[in-house]
């Protein structure tokens, strides 16, 4: 795993982010995305129950939290993908409630999926295009006639280069992405969503099935992105990459932001530490494994 | 004996037959649906049957010229792609094959149906629309052409009009594909969420899609009747499938596929059946009657979809990185 990976450079941590204690859904100096209230349900489950929360501009926030938290869900909601059930948040001061993705992305929230979403048919350069904003040649009566769009093409083509030329893609440009190796696919999802010069960056889990060589040219890459002027946030497992690289942490469970913070310190909430290894992690297991089986009884019981 | 000269020369008239030309265009049609945006569009056949619809009914009962009539045929199979991609595209793409393919039938049923007799004719259908057309025909009377290829003034200029269409589509394809805007359509085919989060309205590229391709296959629907009477039997759904199975035959994300493989098509569905029909004449197949060898044709078509599935899934001119209609 990626936990022996050593840091090449110590990142400089951006700190003094919120307002009043480190609490769940504290106040944040200058945040650039709210959300308010937002719930979503699917049948009896409740994915998402977020009261308040803010991400900070500039930063890199990681929002952690064990499987089936409601990260993901949390992710889609805020991008577009899903609609929820209550709620508002804004990005930029913008409401983006009942906004379709398409638009949420154009005003430069741009995400990547937790499993990678290159397009293995196009070649690698095409997908890069594909990211560029406000292609006139995307219009399909400008289309057919190229002198329109052919100048505009020039430039995001140039544009594409230099960007697969820093994440060491160049070399790939004509193949056909289905070519690529996974951790190559997470590089030019991630190439791709900086096309269109995005203010905030959302990562789904940049570094699952990387390798470890691969991830510490991965983690660089997003600490560059901040050193651009992009605000991060990112759902990520590996609590290592997230020390190392994250400025704040909000943590999930269950559709509940639980605690935020500094990495350090929240790694030492009780809350997290609850969440993650369960609130009755050190009383006797031997009890609720005879509960259990009472519950299994009853179910197989109910079954018959 | 069998006279061979007849099959070919019969096989090599549907190089060119007009029939050829719209079976092209269908094609074509289905390229941008299904070959490039990865649109299941089962109902090309009423996209074909509203062309052939509108330019006949257009005619004969509101008396339009052929630039309005075309212009209505065109009008007609915008209004039926929005009416079906309203309610479909957002869904997943087998709900859009259900419903085109139910639409279409719709279409044909209410074409057949003799309610509306005055305007379609029903069953029988409609003719005595082609003389319009026919006085824009620049070639005096007569007969030209050589060998197989020998026809009046009219079968010249519906082979010359069909044709041209053809090209003049290919290369608007052509151009369309190459061009951003191809680029988009070929991200959707692959994962629409993708191209989604990337800023760019799915939803509205699917449904230019959807028009385009319905357009291709209504200018389809009109060279298909200029030659011969508007009939609804002729709109089945078997007729969509004939117009897959040369998509496929030729590949399905090519702009030259639909075009040879219409080709290919005729001119073997000829070869098979006059071949057939005379072989059970001359007694070579004994346990066969005439009727039962004008079925065997669909059989061999069936066959060779087939094969081509197995052997070239990404079709004659097909990129099998690109698009493989079996991965």
């Amino acid at each position: 795993m990626s936990s022996d990976v050593t840091p090449t450079s110590k990142p400089v941590k951006t700190t003094g982010l919120h307002i009043g204690a480190a609490e769940p859904g504290c106040r944040k100096v200058d945040p650039i995305l709210v959300a308010d209230g937002v719930t979503r349900t699917f049948g009896g489950l409740t994915a998402v129950d977020v009261d308040h929360v803010e991400i900070p501009r500039g930063a890199i926030t990681a929002l952690i939290g064990p499987n089936g938290a409601g990260k993901t869900t949390f992710f889609n909601l805020l991008t577009g993908f899903d609609k929820p059930d209550t709620g508002t948040w804004s990005f930029e001061g913008r409401s983006l409630a009942h906004v379709p993705a398409y638009r949420v992305a154009r005003m430069g929230l741009i995400r990547t999926f937790q499993l990678t979403k290159a397009l293995g048919l196009l070649t690698v350069l095409d997908n890069m295009k594909l990211g560029a904003k406000n292609q006139s040649g995307e219009n399909l009566f400008r289309s057919v006639l190229p002198f329109l769009w052919r100048k505009q093409e020039v430039e995001i083509e140039a544009k594409a280069m230099e960007l697969l030329a820093r994440f060491k893609l160049d070399a790939k440009s004509t193949d056909y992405a289905a070519s690529l190796s996974g951790g190559q696919r997470k590089l030019l999802e991630m190439a791709r969503a900086l096309m269109s010069d995005p203010t905030l960056v959302m990562l789904d889990e940049p570094m699952a099935g990387v390798n470890p060589a691969l991830t510490q040219s991965l983690l660089d890459h997003i600490l560059d992105l901040k050193s651009q002027g992009m605000t991060v946030l990112f759902v990520e497992h590996d609590m290592h990459m997230v020390r190392h690289i994250a400025d704040w942490v909000v943590v999930m469970a269950e559709g509940r932001i639980v605690a935020e913070g500094d990495p350090h310190t929240v790694m030492e909430d009780q809350a997290v530490i609850d969440a993650y290894l369960g609130a009755h992690h050190d009383t006797d297991l031997g009890a609720t494994d005879t509960e259990n089986v009472e519950v299994l009884k009853e179910l197989i019981d109910d079954e018959q | 004996m069998i006279d061979w000269t007849q099959i070919f020369s019969n096989a090599a008239q549907e190089l060119i037959s007009p029939v050829t030309a719209a079976y092209a265009l269908a094609a074509l049609g289905l390229a941008v649906h299904f070959g490039y945006t990865g649109l299941l569009n089962f109902g090309q056949a009423g996209f074909m049957a509203l062309g052939a619809y509108g330019y006949a009914i257009s005619v004969l009962s509101f008396g339009l010229p052929v630039w309005a009539a075309v212009l209505v045929g065109i009008g007609a199979s915008v209004v039926f792609a929005l009416i079906l991609g309203i309610p479909t595209l957002r869904l997943r793409a087998d709900y859009l094959a259900i419903v085109t393919i139910a639409a279409a039938e719709i279409l044909r049923l209410i074409f057949t149906t003799n309610t509306f007799d005055a305007l379609t004719g029903s069953a029988s259908g409609l003719q005595g629309y082609k003389g319009g057309f026919a006085d824009l025909n620049p070639i005096p009377k007569g007969t030209y052409g050589f060998g197989p290829f020998e026809y009046n003034e009219y079968d010249w200029w519906v082979r010359i009009v069909g044709w041209s269409l053809v090209v003049i589509i290919a290369l608007l394809t052509w151009l369309i594909m190459r061009s951003p805007w191809g680029r988009v359509i070929k991200g959707i085919r692959e994962d629409e969420d993708a191209v989604r989060a990337l800023g760019k309205n799915v939803y509205s590229y699917k449904m230019q899609s959807l028009i385009l391709g319905g357009v291709y296959g209504t200018l389809a629907g009109m060279i298909f009747v200029l030659p011969r009477a508007v009939v609804p039997a002729n709109y089945q759904t078997s007729l969509t499938f004939f117009v897959y199975a040369i998509l496929l035959l030729g590949g399905a994300a090519t702009i030259l596929g639909p075009i040879i493989g219409s080709m290919i098509f005729w001119v073997l569905l000829s070869f098979f059946s006059g071949f057939i029909s005379r072989a059970v004449e001359a007694g070579w197949l004994p346990f066969m009657t005439q009727v039962q060898a004008g079925q065997l044709r669909f059989i061999l078509v069936g066959i060779a979809i087939m094969l081509i599935v197995i052997f070239r899934p990404q079709g004659i001119f097909g990129n099998k990185k690109e698009l493989a209609f079996v991965k």
